[in-house]
């Protein structure tokens, strides 16, 4: 289970940019470092993460082993209708996380 | 030569009358109790206020929902302590304390274990297992801000003595003991880092060094390997005393879990 947090506005006006903000738990864990018998960790890592508004991706990240654990985004976006943002996580073998924030645009 | 040999001698007996190394330790003094925040970078302090970018808040937010789910054998934590923790609010603030029942030290994360055990119907949980790492969160979380405030008394005082005697005893390939580090050169440099003094307060806490939140178990571990000492097994009885010394210690200084150290 992962943990995610999201803070976006839940309403803004036609046209507003507004900030979102999020956070997933993960290890983020390079493939570099090794444990206290020598043996190297193996990497696990999310790879992608995209926003999608209303089915329509406005926002995508493509992660790389130098990216901190737990990673934290923020970016912006125009808010030119109500519908939901659909943000979701996907790892090196497949495996994804996501949640959904509902917007309403006045 | 002799003769300003003694001279010099017979000064520094009449300027320092007590020998300069009794063995005498001293505490900490009260007038000078400085939370671990005080001794961090801005930035990380902006991470420790912050409300979402916190990195331990993901932790607390995985302990909430553990609390309110009921266990297959047993109830939810919830409904003895309340929804939300209601019942537990600053609770955390006064840990490590006496079981009545066992009649020994715990700390949190025995109290946890304890209360799965007895009344959850619930195996412990492995120290830094992530669901134990999510509930001590989440009730430290309970008492964020509030006053740290153990008991030391009765049938705790001879835990309090022998944390102390843990915290003053030198050890390992660097013969060092806690109290040299953090009561006789706080706030000094140890190449990069400015030395604290070495307050529990803000654990369980997210290091910026671990990339991954932790007990305060995990980080006298890291204390005592940094000394080249063998580190204490998860939850042992000298590391819960030792727990109890430091609570003791850093008394009138709030709670901050989920702290972020570096």
């Amino acid at each position: 289970m992962a943990v995610i947090r999201i803070s976006a506005p839940e309403t803004a006006e036609k046209n507003e940019v507004i900030e979102i903000k999020a956070m997933i738990q993960h290890p983020m864990e390079t493939g570099y470092r090794r444990d206290e018998r020598g043996d190297v960790i193996p990497r696990d890592i999310i790879t992608n993460f995209r926003c999608g508004y209303n089915g329509e991706i406005v926002f995508e990240a493509e992660f790389l082993p130098g990216i901190a654990a737990n990673p934290f985004l923020t970016f912006y976006l125009r808010a030119t209708h109500s519908g939901s943002l659909n943000m979701s996580w996907t790892d090196q073998d497949g495996q994804s996380w996501s949640a959904t924030h509902a917007l309403t645009v006045a | 030569m002799r003769a300003a040999f003694a001279f010099l001698l017979g000064t520094l007996a009449a300027c320092n009358p007590q020998p300069a190394n009794t063995g005498a330790e001293m505490d900490l003094p009260r007038g000078v109790v400085r939370s671990g925040y005080e001794f961090l970078q801005p930035e990380t302090r902006i991470l420790q206020d912050d409300d979402f970018e916190n990195p331990g808040l993901l932790w607390v937010q995985q302990g909430a929902v553990l609390f309110e789910t009921p266990m297959q054998g047993g109830p939810a934590c919830a409904s003895c302590h309340g929804e939300g923790g209601r019942l537990l609010t600053g609770a955390a603030a006064h840990y490590p304390a006496m079981e009545s029942q066992s009649g020994e030290l715990v700390n949190l994360e025995g109290r946890i274990n304890l209360c799965r055990e007895r009344y959850q119907g619930a195996p412990a949980l492995a120290y830094e297992s992530s669901e134990l790492l999510a509930l001590t969160a989440y009730t430290a979380s309970l008492a964020r801000g509030m006053e740290q405030s153990v008991n030391i008394t009765g049938a705790a005082a001879p835990y309090y003595d022998a944390g102390r005697a843990y915290f003053f005893a030198r050890k390992g390939q660097y013969n060092l003991s806690c109290h040299q580090c953090h009561d006789e050169n706080w706030g000094r440099q140890l190449r990069g880092d400015t030395i604290s003094q070495g307050h529990g307060n803000a654990f369980p806490a997210y290091r910026l060094e671990w990339q991954d939140f932790g007990s305060l178990h995990r980080r006298l571990r890291d204390c005592d390997s940094g000394i080249r000492a063998e580190p204490l097994p998860y939850g042992s009885e000298t590391y819960v005393a030792v727990e109890l010394y430091l609570a003791k210690r850093a008394e009138g200084l709030v709670m901050e879990s989920p702290g972020v150290r570096r």
